[in-house]
């Protein structure tokens, strides 16, 4: 058998899973590893420059690709700067693999230089992780590593290496085969509940079909295509499910939740049938959850069963992957449904959509958000536009007004709404996408949050378009601050602010400060042709408000629409 | 305690590092209770038995077992069924009190003098949680200077 060290081992199964790229930020543990990936050939290394920004880089990657995100860091504070990218993988089922070194197994405990519990750490948000306590076990471990990333629900797992494993010598042989007798994820769902859902779906009168990121994880698009294409079933979409129905599909309702459009809140509330896929039923969707939905039975199809009755009960659990159980409930539903059925429904909630359409007020004098983001759809190619968002009001417009197409196309921060995602996360995006426009919305707050990036972006030569909305306030607070505190507008004022073109200049990028309709378009024209990093601060009207809204805690058809 | 929410959980998991913070940082972070958790290897295999009392209504419970499930090292866990359940009391009664009536207390709770030296007797009792409680209150006339219960140990039937 092959004899490797610790670090040589971690090559060689980034090799054998069919890694393209890894990010990372080294240091004293993590050295050996890093030595080694210096000497390989397999796979390309990325040095960004803060930790938190390694993991959304990788995560960005993940996304884009459906492939297994990497990061390798060292221990201690290099370790603790990971915990926000790793806890945003693991709110939105992103498969990661996060490699930290670790003091050596003799120092474990000791409180030594740059030493911390990362396992313990990191624990409540992975969804698995190991200490390697000796060499033997360390090519059985990354295997299953990438395995648990990937499998089942997705999500992070995080390995710490004691530096003495990295450079310790044992036996290689990377298995090929997974025996893990506790962990067997399911795949297709029950064949008597999919046979019952096609029977309950035939008999609602108001069906709707509810879709969330496990149809984006499980890429089931396509299925769900076929579904909606079968039935004819109005569908409201989360916000991490955007891009799996194409916008301009006819029975896309859009956006559900607290910003999502009148037409999908109402529908959710009067329908007697709620067909779940791979959503979670997270508050920002429901609402008050006593009225969520009230007169609907519900099935919940999910391939984590503890997602399943987690917050409303559902009447019909499927648990199973949603790919595989599309597959198997179109041909019955197929057999079994007339679409004709829910004419007088899709009637009723295209009326709502015809009182209540998204709308805002445009001007001529002060840009506004919702304008820029629409006008940036049609300069880009919004079929293979990749579009990233920070957090905070620009990400719902962006989610509200941008044409999404195609799944994998729009990467955002959703269950655990990380400010400071945007950039890193564009960053590794165009790793996996070098031949396709990647664009950055962020807001003027977050874009300061993993600015350093720039310098990882320019020196890769990976041009990121980054469109600032600046509205010289940490806007999605402020507009909280101005609905409901009575527009104290405490820590939220942004008027201070860095020179964003000298900024981007100073990284070798381009920038440019924008306060008209015929700026933007010119602007994004050059960037989109030019290819090199942009900034393009965009003033916009800095009073303006995301919505509709519903009120945190208020039922879904409670919405503000003005 | 409400009893009528009282739930009994034994877990079959791997027996591997960190396992045992895994199940309850699980509790502590989604905020469910931990009665009594009790845990031992399971003789010749390499899994441990975990046996929990816990509380909460029928959709907390459903909740435990279902975040219990998706811990990668656990291999089974087992909610319902008839459960063979059994505490552990020691206490510990100076011997300068009065004695009278040890006897026959010891019988009724199957109870038993563990141990003793010139000062002290430990007692030892082990029987269903709520006669581990009246076996205890029982013995707060004998001035116990020290006691100890363990967390349940169940097995099903
Ligand atoms: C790391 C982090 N800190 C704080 C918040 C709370 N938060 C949510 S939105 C927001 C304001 C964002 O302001 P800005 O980046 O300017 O974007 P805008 O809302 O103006 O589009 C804040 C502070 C957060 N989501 N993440």
């Amino acid at each position: 058998m092959k004899k490797l060290n610790g670090s040589q081992m971690i090559m060689e199964a980034l090799n054998k899973e069919g890694v393209k790229v890894v990010f990372g930020y080294p240091g004293g543990a993590a050295l050996n590893i890093f030595d080694e990936t210096y000497k390989q050939r397999y796979f390309n290394v990325v040095l960004a420059r803060h930790e938190q920004a390694v993991v959304h880089a990788a995560d960005g990657y993940a996304r884009v690709s459906g492939e297994v995100g990497v990061a390798i860091v060292t221990s201690g504070p290099g370790f603790t700067n990971t915990i926000t990218g790793i806890a945003t993988a693991f709110m939105d089922s992103i498969p990661l693999v996060v490699i930290s070194g670790q003091v050596a197994n003799s120092l474990i405990g000791t409180d030594a230089f740059q030493e911390v519990d990362a396992v313990g750490i990191s624990r409540p948000c992975v969804k698995h992780n190991y200490l390697v306590k000796n060499i033997e076990e360390l090519p059985r471990i990354l295997k299953e590593a990438f395995y648990i990333a990937k499998s089942g629900r997705p999500g992070p797992v995080h390995i710490d290496i004691p530096k003495d494993i990295t450079a310790a010598v044992g036996d290689f042989s990377y298995p090929d085969k997974i025996n893990m007798k506790t962990y067997k994820p399911m795949y297709k769902g029950n064949p008597g509940q999919i046979k019952k859902a096609s029977k309950l779906i035939a008999e609602a009168k108001k069906p709707i079909l509810y879709i969330g990121g496990g149809v984006i994880n499980s890429n089931a698009s396509k299925e769900i295509r076929e579904f909606v294409k079968i039935t004819q079933i109005p569908t409201v979409q989360t916000l991490m499910a955007l891009g799996t129905l194409r916008s301009d599909d006819e029975f896309n309702l859009g956006l559900i939740g607290m910003h999502g459009k009148y037409a999908a809140n109402m529908a959710m509330s009067e329908t007697d049938l709620v067909i779940c896929a791979g959503a979670r039923f997270d508050d920002r969707v429901t609402g008050k959850t006593s009225e969520f939905a009230k007169f609907a039975n519900i099935i919940h199809i999910d391939i984590d069963p503890s997602s399943i009755s987690k917050i409303i009960k559902a009447n019909y659990p499927i648990v199973g992957n949603i790919k595989d159980v599309f597959e198997e409930l179109n041909p019955k539903v197929k057999e079994a449904v007339d679409p004709k059925n829910y004419e007088e429904w899709r009637k009723t909630l295209k009326r709502y959509d015809e009182i209540h359409p998204l709308k805002y007020q445009d001007s001529d004098e002060v840009l506004k958000p919702q304008w820029v983001i629409e006008e940036s759809a049609k300069i880009v190619n919004d079929e293979e536009a990749i579009i990233v968002t920070d957090v905070g009001q620009h990400q719902m417009w962006v989610a509200q007004y941008y044409p999404f197409k195609n799944p994998r196309t729009f990467l955002t921060s959703g269950g655990l709404g990380t400010m400071g995602y945007g950039l890193p996360a564009a960053m590794g995006a165009k790793f996996a996408a070098k031949d396709r426009p990647v664009i950055n919305f962020n807001g003027d707050g977050g874009v300061l949050m993993n600015i350093q990036e720039l310098q990882t972006i320019a020196e890769n030569g990976i041009p990121v378009i980054n469109i600032i909305l600046n509205n010289k306030f940490l806007g999605m607070v402020r507009q909280w601050q101005s609905m409901f505190y009575e527009e104290r507008f405490a820590s939220t004022d942004l008027t201070k602010q860095p020179d964003f073109i000298k900024l981007v200049e100073s990284f070798g990028g381009k920038g440019y400060v924008v306060n008209t309709k015929d700026e933007f378009k010119k602007a994004l024209k050059e960037a989109v042709e030019s290819k090199i990093l942009t900034f393009i601060d965009v003033r916009i009207d800095r009073f303006e408000n995301v919505i509709p809204m519903v009120p945190a805690g208020a039922a879904l058809y409670n919405m503000i629409l003005k | 305690m409400n009893d009528k929410n009282r739930r009994l959980i034994s877990v079959i998991v791997l027996n591997e590092h960190g396992v045992l913070s895994r199940i309850s940082g699980l509790f502590s972070g989604r905020g469910y209770n931990i009665d009594s958790l009790t845990v031992a290897p399971i003789p010749d295999t390499e899994f441990s038995r975990v046996s929990i009392v816990t509380s909460g209504d029928a959709r907390v419970f459903e909740q435990i077992t279902k975040q219990l499930h998706k811990l990668l090292p656990i291999y089974k866990v087992i909610e319902e069924g008839d459960f063979v359940e059994k505490e552990l009391a020691l206490v510990k009664i100076p011997l300068s009190v009065n004695l009278a009536g040890l006897d026959s207390v010891l019988k009724s709770y199957n109870g038993s003098v563990a141990n003793s030296n010139s000062e002290n007797l430990i007692i030892i009792a082990c029987d269903d949680s709520t006669r581990i409680t009246s076996f205890i209150k029982t013995m707060s006339k004998y001035s116990p200077v020290d006691i100890v219960r363990s967390g349940s140990v169940m097995l099903e039937m």
